[in-house]
């Protein structure tokens, strides 16, 4: 596996970037504006697009660069504009009814980092990669799934549990890009157009609540029970 | 032979469907189509069983598997899909919004064709985004009534089997990873190289890429406790797709932890794996006993019924070896054919009483005799009791259980079983039998026209008279069958 032996410089820049995608995750989970959730989602796709670009650099998979591309375009710009299209129909620019305040969740979202990093840790261990890269990516990636969680749990507006969706998505790719750069080509690709379509079909499910609950806040959905 | 004409059928015919109700926008005529196609589909499937016996045939650059498994599953999915769309044309045309038909039958279809891709993939990246397109298309067959609750079951659906599927791909990601460290950074993660390399995979990391995709597509099959989307989704579509979604797509996703628990047996952890399915597919049991019980909406019950059916099987496929195998396969079939009988009879209670309440729909029988009576025999049927397939099926999982390390779950799934048998029916009693027969008959106001009447109650037929000949007959080329699967997937752990 590549990420047991890299450069010192490669080794570094892969956690820098990790790291900050991890710490975008933390601008969203304690903000109560759409837009600030909508900019760092963007702005982490980047990263993770960089971080495709390094590890295609550093580790000598030439396709890589592709996908940093794909990456760039798709999660960069398509689906950030998608959601702020969607966004701008609905009128609501901040969470009005979240469960637990910004600053309750940012706690419990570091909780949730220490958590990751003990899984990540143990099963790195277990591998014999301890120290290396593995253990900062496979942490980012699940701590950026269990924020993504705590997200989909805590806020309840439509948008917002799209981008918890889209964090998780994020997260995966992220830490995928590190521990299994050579996965095929075109799974990458279709995940990439999936996710694609995914948001297309979230985007349409938005205007029917809209149209027929009168609402974009799951809090109001409430009929189905028992 | 070679299984690819046959494929090309199964997969073909759907979409020809699907292309031909958005091009010719007839709801007439997009209902003769889609029906043709699950025709066509059917037949297709009924000549590829025998000839996926000899397989496992791989396909097309490794990314298509036939093997019988996934052939007795198409078996399942294809026999819902053609019941449901002879039901769907007479169901359908009661609704009274024949300008949007053509688009429910295009996205009927589309769903048919993404529940029949699962089975054949032998990609497991492929396979998962087969299951993530299955919750895309059927999103919008859920939200198709367009009220309120309906949008409401599409939000909670896609939100929740999305959250659960993405942990699926984090397993998927893992079982990559580990294996890489033994097939090289590159190469292409199928079933059958995942098997391979399994004795040697690390098993702190094979352990945790299970649990990952266990809980993932457990979700999909509506394993508690992440079973919380079934029950909306199943109640708020419209009958047939909440049949193709009780008797088909569980089936597809239910293939993969199958597929999983048969790579995580050849590692090296023991019973662990197999402890944990048994548990969960318990607990499912034990969480649709309580809502059964306590139901008072009859979609809601039948859905609810689904967990539990998803358990039986879940604890078949734990319990393992050839008997196990054999015993949660037919359990499949027979409960894909005994839960789209059981929601057609309750679309056609939705129409009679206009309610889903069990508390205003009485006296069933005076508002519809025949398929009234086809529902109350397919109500005791679904209980497991005699002489109906389910229960030799789950009387067949018993006994595996009884040989498996974990036999303290045949004595819960027992009991859980009476509990069931008696809340259900106790609802039964509710519905068809009551206190003053005249105010019954004025509460059913509306009875189908003698025309549309075949449409629904001739699929309830299809699907009871199979489902009382497997009952008091095992077939032994199905025997076979289980016997090929079940030495393909292994004996299990002892």
């Amino acid at each position: 596996m590549f990420a047991a032996h890299l450069s010192p410089l490669a080794g570094s820049l892969f956690s820098l970037l990790a790291i900050t995608c991890l710490l975008l995750a933390f601008v969203m989970l304690g903000s109560r504006w759409l837009n600030a959730y909508l900019g760092a989602f963007a702005l982490q796709s980047w990263l993770i697009a960089l971080l495709s670009a390094a590890v295609a650099y550093y580790g000598g998979y030439p396709e890589l660069y592709g996908i940093a591309a794909l990456t760039a375009l798709f999660r960069g710009l398509v689906l950030p504009y998608l959601l702020l299209r969607i966004t701008r129909r609905l009128n609501v620019d901040r969470e009005l009814h979240e469960r637990l305040s910004p600053s309750a969740s940012l706690v419990l979202g570091g909780l949730l980092v220490l958590f990751a990093f003990v899984v990540a840790n143990h099963l790195s261990s277990a591998l014999g990669l301890a120290g290396t890269v593995a253990v900062l990516a496979l942490t980012a990636m699940l701590s950026m799934k269990l924020i993504g969680f705590l997200m989909l749990v805590v806020r309840r507006e439509v948008v917002s549990q799209i981008l918890a969706l889209l964090v998780i998505e994020n997260g995966i790719f992220l830490g995928s890009q590190i521990l299994v750069p050579g996965m095929p080509l075109l799974i990458e690709l279709v995940i990439l157009f999936d996710l694609l379509v995914v948001v297309a079909c979230f985007g349409v499910l938005v205007r029917y609540l809209v149209v027929h609950a009168g609402t974009t806040s799951t809090h109001e959905l409430t009929r189905l029970v028992g | 032979m070679n299984p690819a004409p046959l494929l090309d059928v199964i997969l073909l015919a759907p979409l020809a469907a699907v292309a031909g109700c958005q091009l010719i926008r007839s709801a007439r005529f997009a209902e003769y189509l889609n029906l043709g196609a699950s025709v066509a589909v059917f037949a297709a499937v009924l000549r590829l069983l025998p000839i996926a016996l000899g397989g496992p045939y791989i396909l097309l650059d490794g990314y298509i598997i036939v093997d019988p498994l996934g052939a007795w599953v198409l078996l399942s999915c294809s026999a819902v899909y053609l019941l449901a769309s002879v039901y769907a044309v007479g169901y359908m045309r009661a609704l009274g919004e024949p300008r949007r038909l053509h688009r429910f039958y295009a996205l009927f279809a589309g769903f048919a064709l993404t529940v029949m891709l699962g089975p054949l993939m032998n990609n497991i990246g492929v396979y998962w985004i087969a299951i993530e397109l299955t919750t895309l298309v059927s999103t919008f067959l859920v939200g198709f009534e367009k009220t309120r609750e309906g949008v409401e079951a599409a939000w909670k659906y896609i939100v929740i089997v999305s959250a659960g599927i993405s942990l699926a791909l984090l397993g998927i990601v893992f079982y990559y990873w580990t294996a890489s460290f033994h097939l090289g950074p590159t190469y292409n993660l199928t079933w059958g190289a995942l098997r391979s390399v399994a004795p040697q995979l690390n098993p702190t990391l094979a352990l945790a890429a299970f649990l990952l995709v266990f809980i993932g597509f457990g979700t999909k099959v509506g394993l508690a406790p992440m079973h919380t989307w079934l029950p909306d989704a199943h109640s708020e579509g419209p009958a047939p797709v909440s049949a193709m979604l009780s008797g088909a797509l569980l089936n597809t996703a239910m293939i993969g932890i199958v597929r999983f628990i048969h790579v995580t047996d050849a590692v090296r952890l023991g019973v662990l794996p197999r402890t944990v399915v048994v548990v969960i597919g318990a607990l499912s049991l034990a969480i649709a006993a309580l809502f059964i019980t306590r139901q008072t909406d009859v979609k809601r019950l039948m859905a609810y019924s689904s967990v539990e059916h998803m358990g039986v099987m879940t604890l078949g496929f734990g319990f393992g070896g050839p008997l196990g195998i054999a015993g949660a396969l037919y359990h499949m079939l027979n409960h894909s054919l005994n839960k789209s009988l059981m929601f057609f009879g309750s679309g056609d209670v939705l129409h009679a009483f206009r309610s889903k309440r069990i508390g205003r729909i009485h006296h069933v029988l005076l508002a519809m005799p025949v398929a009234g009576a086809l529902w109350m025999a397919g109500a005791v049927a679904i209980t497991g009791a005699p002489p109906f397939g389910l229960f030799l099926s789950e009387f067949t999982i018993l006994r595996a259980g009884l040989a498996s390390p974990n036999a303290w779950a045949v004595y819960l799934m027992l009991v859980l079983l009476v509990v069931i048998f008696i809340g259900f029916l106790n609802h039964f009693r509710a519905m068809y039998f009551g206190e003053s027969a005249a105010a019954a008959a004025a509460t059913a106001r509306w009875r189908p026209a003698p025309g549309e009447r075949i449409w629904c109650e001739l699929p309830m037929w299809l699907a009871l008279v199979p489902l009382l000949i497997l009952g008091l007959w095992w077939p032994s080329a199905f025997s076979h069958y289980f016997s090929v699967i079940a030495a393909q997937l292994g004996g299990g752990i002892r």
